[in-house]
């Protein structure tokens, strides 16, 4: 199914016989494989409001993410959350939409900043319930406490609690300069203690990431002669550390921070796992569970990429989601082959209490059962 | 304003609740005589008041769930409060229920820089969360203006904002982790020390929940290092027009200032008149905060200059000092002050899309000549969020009432214009009936499924955000 308006999608959900498979645009095959017919919001697409004095983006789910981006640029703007192609680590194919990475919560590494998440650029909603029901919820205003904020319930909840329809987003401007900041040769412990030291300071780091093979990324971005001032300063403040070597140029830090973004890196593995947690926990769950077949980290130390074969994945994943339930955070399995996706648990599991709440919330919004059936499970 | 009828059940079983109550506290903790309940009467909406049935006061996560079970166990509503500022009636009593303070709460858990986190009991007020770890170079970012007095409760529960939110964003931003106890006395703890939600962003709706879901007695906030300096300009323009398209124009321009902060010609003078803070007469005036290194500062204020003398102002006034800085301040600060010297007043709290600024501004002044009574505007220019202040008598019969027509006046535009009801101060009951105005039937139904959810027998807060009609029979249930 493949509506064309969200009356069109209230219709479609309405009638549904059984379970629905929602698609973005595909490219981010994550959780339980579902059962049930495909509904693509590919046809609900297109920017209805832009406002860059007000840093306002409103846009239909289906919305190309390219087509978002490519208007923002014109403006010298952007989506700050900077979200992940996932095409790149899953060697998937499509075209990233708004909804799918509204749906999906995804943020890159300036989520380790006063930026934030996805979900924290997110001003509203439009969605179509498990009932057909369209409900709003937020706006297009940055300041906005009317009512429950389903606008953040909705984010990350992979369409388990209703389809997108429509998204208002939070943009800021882009930033005149970057620069890079390299320390090569730490390991995890020290690399982790080198980004606190980073993002405690009052440089406005912007990204703090670490890749064992070539070591501590750090970015300030702004003003270019602010980017100047900043990036030595830091430099002096970490030379404890290491030789700190200086990437200003423009386009090879943006590069760089891409890769890092879309984890590039870990590509060629056939599983990885995502882990979120306290980032001074980094060197621990290194140790405890082992650093995989590779690994990158990024928030600091606080998002942890872990790569494994077919044959580890299983191992690999318990590990991590019993680390975290212990010690706070959680592990998702992002990639991997169908079969281990139909097999494995994907998502961290939740104690009782908050699972219960967590199928509270889905008996109300999808009381049949038919969005996404399973995915988050 | 309409409350629900108190359960007599419940009014009949004072003593028993009382003495339950009395058992799983300490005798302190635990008020229930009419003239000392008093106290609890209202929180900042003064005009509305009613004692509740009893308060309690509790030391522990613990004590809070046994009182709670204690409560759903009798069917007796249960009102969270925290410091009692809200502006919006959100810790109003009913005569049945029980008020649960957490001021009491107040210790701080554990303080982390490495992975930049404070975690504190929910009853510590805002600005003291900043006082544990301003001296290592650290603070906490959401500021409401009455953050010397609030609880990080009553913030999360209202999802608090501030001057600064333009930059840092508001509590939902910042919250990284709670400890919640739901109304059956079940203990949760939701997100921690990590960046994200696993699983559904419960936090995200808890958060701006008033007190509805669950009472939080811990916190994990996100604390950020203090910049190395700040300051403001001041700009004065002879149009609204012109210092709203300055404002955008500032934003377009790639600078995110910390605050731009809008005054209007009635509220420079009145502020004028009490703070004497030097600001030209002119229509309106802009303070715009910038941070950052000295160097930083300046070439940030050179490119507002620059943008501002596009606009033509009838005044720039750069601050080159801690003095000069505190001085263009005064004024703002002191608005709210200045309009209570002067008058009663009401203070809204609508937000609008930017571009909208000076069509609202100029319909709330031909309503203001509709009406009979004057506002000044005071606001968070960057994000919209406007503090429009109408100007009533107290003491004259039907002002009140007139005041608050007016004022429901303002928020329907602020809605019509794509905008919202309320920015930072919450529904409360002031918002409540108002609710239809934003929402669908269908839009208010399920934000209230999310309360079904947490909190089945719609025994916390219950008579809060929605209006009366839409959840009578869940009340009732």
């Amino acid at each position: 199914m493949q509506p064309r308006t969200e009356a069109e999608l209230a219709e479609a959900v309405r009638g549904a016989a059984g379970p629905l498979r929602i698609c973005g645009g595909g490219t981010r095959g994550i959780g339980r494989v579902v059962p049930g017919e495909l509904l693509s919001l590919a046809g609900i697409s297109g920017i209805s409001l832009y406002e860059p004095g007000a840093l306002t983006l409103v846009a239909a789910a289906g919305t190309p993410l390219e087509e978002i981006e490519a208007a923002l640029a014109a403006e010298g703007q952007m989506l700050a959350f900077e979200p992940m192609d996932h095409r790149v680590l899953l060697g998937s194919f499509g075209v990233p939409t708004i909804g799918g990475v509204v749906a999906a919560n995804v943020s890159g590494p300036r989520r380790v900043s006063a930026v934030g998440a996805c979900r924290d650029a997110l001003l509203g909603v439009r969605f179509v319930d498990g009932s057909g029901q369209v409900i709003k919820n937020g706006g297009r205003v940055m300041k906005n406490v009317t009512g429950y904020d389903l606008s953040k319930l909705m984010a990350g909840a992979y369409g388990t609690l209703g389809v997108l329809s429509e998204v208002a987003l939070k943009v800021l401007p882009r930033p005149e300069a970057e620069t890079v900041l390299t320390i090569a040769g730490l390991d995890a412990g020290q690399a982790v203690k080198a980004m606190a030291a980073a993002l405690g300071s009052p440089y406005e780091v912007t990204g703090a990431a670490y890749d064992p093979a070539r070591g501590v990324h750090m970015r300030v971005e702004g003003l270019r002669a602010s980017v100047q001032y900043r990036a030595r300063e830091l430099a002096a403040l970490l030379a404890g550390f290491g030789t700190v070597a200086l990437e200003e140029d423009r386009g090879a830090s943006a590069a760089l921070w891409q890769q890092i973004r879309d984890v590039e890196r870990l590509a060629p593995h056939q599983v990885v796992v995502r882990v979120s947690m306290k980032p001074s926990d980094l060197p621990v769950i290194l140790q405890d569970v082992g650093a995989g077949d590779d690994y990158l980290a990024d928030w600091g130390g606080g998002l942890l990429w872990i790569a494994a074969s077919e044959t580890d994945g299983p191992a690999l994943l318990e590990n991590l989601q019993q680390f975290c339930a212990r010690s706070g955070g959680h592990a998702t399995l992002v990639k991997a082959p169908e079969a281990m996706r139909r097999s494995l648990r994907s998502f961290q599991p939740e104690p009782a209490a908050l699972a219960a709440l967590t199928a509270g919330l889905r008996a109300r919004f999808d009381p049949r059962g038919i969005l996404n059936p399973g995915l988050m499970e | 304003m309409e409350m629900p009828v108190p359960n007599p059940g419940v009014l009949a079983r004072k003593a028993r609740i009382v003495a339950l109550l009395r058992k799983v506290l300490p005798e302190d903790a635990v008020i229930d005589d009419p003239t000392a309940t008093r106290a609890y009467e209202c929180d900042g909406l003064t005009a509305y008041r009613c004692p509740p049935l009893a308060a309690v006061l509790p030391r522990t996560t613990e004590e809070v769930a046994a009182v709670l079970k204690i409560c759903h166990a009798e069917g007796v509503p249960v009102v969270p409060r925290g410091s009692g500022t809200s502006l919006a009636g959100g810790a109003l009593p009913t005569a049945d229920s029980v008020i649960l303070g957490v001021a009491r709460l107040r210790d701080v858990l554990e303080t982390d820089y490495d992975n930049r986190f404070i975690r504190v009991q929910t009853g510590r007020t805002n600005l003291s969360v900043t006082g544990a770890v301003e001296a290592d170079g650290f603070f906490y970012a959401p500021d409401p203006s009455s953050q010397l007095a609030c609880a990080i409760a009553g913030n999360i529960a209202m999802n608090s904002g501030g001057a600064h939110c333009l930059k840092y964003g508001v509590t939902t931003n910042n919250l990284l982790g709670v400890t919640m106890v739901l109304m059956d006395g079940t203990v949760v703890k939701i997100g921690g020390a990590h960046m994200d939600a696993g699983g559904l962003d419960l936090l995200g709706v808890i958060c701006g929940s008033e007190g509805q879901l669950g009472v939080v007695t811990e916190a994990t906030l996100r604390i950020l290092p203090m910049p190395e300096g700040a300051r403001p300009v001041l700009i004065g323009f002879d149009s609204n027009e012109v210092a709203g398209a300055c404002v955008s124009d500032i934003i377009k321009a790639g600078i995110l200032p910390v605050a731009i902060e809008f005054m209007d010609r009635p509220c420079i003078r009145a502020t004028e008149a009490f703070a004497k803070a030097g600001y030209p007469d002119c229509e309106a005036l802009l303070i715009v905060e910038v941070e950052g290194a000295d160097a930083e500062i300046d070439t940030q204020l050179a490119l507002i200059r620059e943008i501002a003398l596009r606009h033509d102002p009838v005044e720039f006034r750069e601050s080159k000092s801690a003095e000069e800085s505190a001085k263009i301040w005064l004024g703002r600060k002191s608005a709210f002050g200045a309009m209570g010297q002067i008058n009663d007043y009401m203070c809204l709290d609508g937000t609008i899309p930017v571009s909208e600024l000076p069509y609202v501004l100029r319909r709330i002044g031909e309503m203001s000549k509709d009406y009979g009574l004057d506002v000044a505007n005071v606001f968070h220019a960057g994000d919209g969020n406007m503090h429009p202040l109408i100007l009533f008598d107290a003491n004259k019969p039907g002002d009140l009432e007139l005041c608050e027509a007016f004022g429901a006046d303002i928020l329907k535009l602020c809605v019509e214009v794509g905008g919202c009801l309320t920015g930072e101060h919450g529904v409360g009951i002031e918002k409540r009936d108002l609710m239809h105005a934003q929402f669908s039937t269908a839009d208010l139904e399920a934000q209230m499924r999310v309360k079904d959810v947490f909190d089945p027998s719609w025994l916390l807060n219950p008579a809060k955000v929605f209006p009366l009609d839409a959840s009578a029979t869940r009340r009732a249930a």
